[in-house]
């Protein structure tokens, strides 16, 4: 494989714009709604442009959810858009009823997901979400690595018949996908070879993970990158082809160690081939106040934690 | 149905029969082979989705589904869920309601979507009053009147009780015809538990459609119509009869139709 470089920096929520803009001029059915929050979520362009298709609700998620829901009767296809706290924790019940159970062609986009949005403090932040949506019958559960994944995700969606929750964020991280790659709902994308250990990592950790192979092959490690962009449904048949191969893994997530990419992993390991496994990810906390790059390495979320986690998941073979 | 299992809640839907039984049969436009997307029909969401059993009677007996279903009411495996799912495929239901407080923004999405397809259906839903202490009722209110959503007409069973007692004393609506009229939208008032009244309310509430502003119907109805122990008490929300009650209160409905 060629070695995995980047020479540009964006944020994942422009490539949900950039994709919502483009399916704006392809499908006629796609809709958008926003709790007053255009700017964050870069809705601005597809508002400008399909000004008869978009929706201003106010600070108002629970009906925004629930319009969502209704819009689909008749064939539209709604995406709706706010923070990733927002989008979940606070509209739970109205995801759940009108959305999941009745089976809603609803997209819900949510944007500042995980500790980087950084300053706003934990009240913003939100670790929980990838495991509240996962959990829900009916529901998908993505999230991209990178401007590109992100703008092929949010285009990928609107041919998916059903829920889905798309989680992205809010810093500037390098876009290392390339920008022609076909977005395919629950399959896992292999990023680096590897025999001594799996890194199974997901959002904005996979860059971090792809650094963290490097490092590791400085000491001679041989580590295998894999990018889980879809929690729900998991390629299961990638991590067990991975894992037999490697004997031991490594999670790695902007998240919740409960309820995350890491538990699911933890789930398919113990039922199909139990094999060690590390979880790099938040441990049971709440975030704070501070930069990206202090939040992650605080709460322990950076590449030098995931080296660290796959030099002990190999001890434990 | 709620006696055979002994389970469910008759008040709200005894109170609300007239209404439910003058929509499917006099009011709305509607199709019993029944497409989810209801394009070209008016469409109605039960949002006090626990007077399920009265909407399965008027679904069956408009033909969406065999009146012998009913008998499944409750009982596992069936369609007929305690409160309404789509998952089972019940013809009639687009959308699950029980939890309360989300059937008014359904029902206005819906709206828009009608309007983005120059669909000139109507949609109506059903809201309890003591669903009304529900947030979620008032930010689709607020988004209604900005919207200018006029082919929507809420009905609220406008019953004052709710499961632990009179609206007055669990949660007072105070003025809810003000309420409402701040809100932006027109509001009429109706008496529910009257077919003559209900049909020509509903007419005059479809007059009012199409003119820029969203229409409320709050319709006075009393909890338990027509059986006179169970008249105007919250007692009878969410409790089934017994036997006895059961063939007492049969006697006092001019007409059963046996589905119980």
């Amino acid at each position: 494989m060629t070695k995995l470089t980047y020479t540009e920096k964006k944020d994942t929520r422009s490539g949900f714009g950039a994709g919502l803009l483009e399916l704006g001029r392809t499908n006629e059915n796609v809709v958008a709604l926003c709790a007053d929050l255009i700017g964050s979520l870069k809705m601005g362009d597809f508002k400008k442009e399909f000004p008869e298709r978009f929706f201003q609700v106010g600070i108002a998620e629970a009906n925004m959810i629930g319009l969502a829901a209704g819009m689909t009767i008749g064939g539209k296809i709604p995406f709706t858009g706010t923070f990733a706290n927002f989008s979940t924790g606070r509209v739970y019940d109205q995801i759940r009823q009108s959305v999941a159970y009745s089976e809603k062609n609803v997209k819900i986009c949510a944007s500042h997901a995980g500790l980087t949005l950084g300053e706003d403090g934990a009240t913003h932040q939100i670790l929980e979400d990838i495991g509240m949506m996962k959990m829900l019958p009916n529901m998908t559960v993505i999230n991209p690595c990178d401007y590109n994944q992100t703008k092929a995700a949010t285009i990928a969606i609107a041919d998916h018949e059903g829920p889905v929750y798309l989680r992205f964020g809010r810093p500037a991280v390098p876009i290392f996908t390339p920008a022609d790659q076909k977005f395919e709902i629950g399959k896992a994308i292999k990023m680096i070879e590897g025999a001594d250990v799996t890194i199974f990592a997901t959002g904005h950790l996979v860059w971090e993970a792809i650094e963290a192979e490097a490092i590791l092959e400085a000491e001679g490690i041989n580590a295998e990158v894999i990018n889980i962009h879809t929690i729900k449904p998991l390629d299961v048949k990638a991590i067990l082809e991975s894992v037999k191969r490697t004997g031991c893994a490594v999670s790695a997530e902007e998240h919740q160690m409960n309820g995350g990419l890491g538990d699911s992993i933890a789930q398919t390991l113990s039922t199909h081939h139990p094999a060690p496994l590390e979880m790099v990810a938040v441990n049971d906390s709440f975030g704070e106040s501070g930069t990206p790059a202090e939040l992650m390495t605080k709460y322990g979320i950076k590449c030098d934690n995931i080296v660290a986690a796959a030099k002990a998941a190999i001890a434990r073979k | 149905m709620v006696h055979a299992v002994n389970s469910g809640h008759p008040g709200g839907s005894l109170g609300c029969a007239d209404f439910l039984t003058a929509l499917y049969f006099h009011v709305m436009k509607h199709d019993k082979s029944f497409s989810p997307d209801g394009i070209g029909e008016d469409l109605f969401f039960l949002s006090n989705g626990h007077i399920s059993p009265l909407w399965y009677s008027v679904l069956a007996r408009s033909g969406y589904f065999n009146v012998a279903e009913l008998a499944t009411f409750r009982k596992l495996n069936t369609r007929l869920q305690g409160h309404p799912a789509t998952e089972e495929g019940l013809p009639g239901i687009r959308i699950a309601s029980g939890s309360l407080g989300q059937g008014l923004s359904v029902a206005i999405g819906a709206a828009q979507t009608k309007k983005l397809n120059n669909d000139d259906g109507t949609v109506y839903v059903l809201m309890g009053d003591g669903e009304l202490n529900e947030g979620q009722v008032w930010e689709a209110a607020m988004y209604g009147a900005h919207c200018n959503i006029d082919n929507v007409i809420a009905t609220v069973d406008f019953n004052g009780q709710q499961i632990d007692g009179p609206t007055e004393e669990v949660m007072s609506l105070k003025d809810l015809k003000a309420k409402w009229v701040a809100f932006g939208w027109e509001v009429i008032e109706t008496e529910g538990n009257d077919m003559k009244e209900i049909i020509s309310g509903l007419k005059l509430a479809k007059s009012l459609s199409g003119k820029g502003k969203p229409i409320v119907n709050l319709m006075h109805t009393e909890m338990g119509f027509g059986i006179d122990f169970m008249v105007g008490t919250h007692k009878w929300h969410g409790i089934a009869p017994n036997d006895e009650q059961l063939a007492n209160a049969l006697s006092q409905l001019e007409e059963t139709l046996g589905d119980y």
